[in-house]
């Protein structure tokens, strides 16, 4: 199956790279899915959304992403994000808490969690 | 001359000096590393929005006010980073003096100064001086991550979005109380330390808004290549949302990024800065101690060389006195 080299990539540090069948993102235009040999494109993710991707081995992958960017290029696939939090290491107790502080990066941080957290239940 | 007891006194209050010179220089030696790989690990983030602002560049207008410098600026941001910690050898004072330069040339150009700190150093300094400063942040000299920036960050940038005729949000840090004007600015620098080398370290400044362009000549090759084009042509881009209203979203995050990677570089060389110092602080102890314990000695030896010749002096007194009898 043909695959693409996906990056995962936070101000601080590399979350992920490897290769993958399939990555699907959320930009302020719609969700869109990227497979292998895509078009070139620098797209902006929604506030606090939901990227996945679908490893060539092992599981699927879903992260809350906020303040995120999507750029497809010939040899990858890479994603900028501020913050992203894979959705099984998100607390949704304490999430759900953070939701209503007042700090707003908390706040954004559990939203996108508690999206990834949704997303992964409902096993899209 | 001092006594022997005095000097071994010194002598001990050295060593002991000596030990937590060395036990800093240790910490900081691994903390440079650290600083290091910090650097390292925002790097390929770095890359990126590197490369994919160059590819909007070719597609958008350009036309950004981040891009443009401001006619009839009136005021401007001094952002000056400094440590929380001292024992860094003039890692503090070379960024304070870069700093004042700086105003001081502002201030001739027409521009009305607002002073931001980071470090407890340079509030402190300011704060001595009685000197203003708009908006003050510590606790993250040494290891700044993402969030603990963010105030920072945001500030600065939304307070060039706002410009010297409108007003930024109110963020924690800022000296002046919620709900008061906080009135924006036309430009913003940042005095740091740049690290160079483990030996070396700078004070630069350098003009975080607006974006500086870098223009670099492209080289056109003449001839054949012109015509028959090099087949690796990097196809057209798509855009999502269109090319401006990306480059609107993605100019702050790059700007962003750019003042958190003066910050990691900065915490790199306040390591770097505080190891040399202590590393000296240590040679010196030793060299002290060295010197103390030479002069000890020579007391020491004199002393033993009075006693041997009050004794031989005492001996001979009772032996001349035993003779008379």
């Amino acid at each position: 199956m043909a695959e693409i080299t996906v990056e995962l990539v936070s101000v601080e540090r590399m979350l992920w790279a490897g290769q993958a069948s399939i990555v699907t993102a959320q930009t302020t235009e719609g969700e869109i899915g990227v497979l292998p040999d895509h078009e070139p494109l620098l797209g902006q993710l929604v506030e606090n959304g939901v990227v996945t991707i679908q490893p060539i081995d092992g599981e699927k992958l879903i992260a809350g992403v906020s303040g995120g960017f999507l750029s497809v290029s010939k040899e990858k696939v890479t994603i900028l994000a501020d913050f992203a939090v894979w959705a099984n290491e998100v607390d949704t107790a304490s999430a759900e808490a953070d939701l209503n502080s007042d700090d707003e990066l908390a706040k954004a941080r559990a939203e996108a969690g508690l999206r990834a957290v949704r997303r992964s239940s409902e096993g899209l | 001359m001092a006594t022997i007891r005095e000097l071994r006194d010194r002598i001990r209050s050295v060593n002991s000096t000596k030990k937590i010179t060395k036990a800093q220089e240790l910490i900081a030696t691994s903390r440079i590393t650290k600083a290091q790989g910090r650097v390292a690990a925002a790097a390929p983030y770095a890359e990126e929005i590197q490369r994919v602002l160059e590819r909007l560049a070719s597609a958008s207008s350009l036309d950004h006010p981040m891009l443009r410098e401001r006619e009839g600026g009136k005021r401007a941001a001094v952002l000056v980073v400094t440590s929380d910690r001292g024992m860094a050898g003039g890692y503090n004072h070379n960024v304070l003096k870069k700093a004042a330069e700086l105003e001081k040339l502002l201030a001739e150009s027409g521009y009305e100064v607002v002073r931001y700190v980071t470090g407890k150093k340079g509030v402190d300094y300011y704060k001595f001086r009685a000197e203003d400063v708009a908006g003050a942040w510590t606790g993250f000299s040494q290891d700044p991550d993402w969030a603990a920036t963010h105030n920072v960050r945001r500030h600065l940038i939304d307070g060039f979005t706002a410009s010297s005729e409108g007003e930024a949000a109110w963020r924690e840090g800022l000296n002046l109380s919620e709900g008061q004007d906080i009135q924006g600015f036309d430009q913003v620098h940042v005095v740091y330390t740049e690290f160079i080398s483990m030996l070396t370290q700078n004070p630069v400044v350098h003009q975080l808004l607006p974006v500086e362009p870098v223009i670099e000549d492209e080289i056109f090759e003449k001839g054949e290549d012109l015509l028959s084009s090099s087949g690796d042509v990097e196809p057209d881009y798509e855009f999502e949302p269109d090319a401006d209203t990306l480059l609107e979203a993605l100019l702050p995050q790059y700007v962003s990024r750019r003042l958190f990677s003066i910050f990691l570089e900065a915490a790199a060389a306040e390591s770097a800065s505080r190891r040399n110092a202590m590393k000296s602080a240590t040679d010196n102890a030793s060299e002290l101690v060295k010197d103390l314990s030479r002069v000890a000695n020579q007391a020491r030896q004199a002393q033993i060389t009075q006693e041997i010749t009050e004794i031989v002096g005492g001996a001979g007194a009772l032996a001349d006195s035993g003779e008379s009898d």
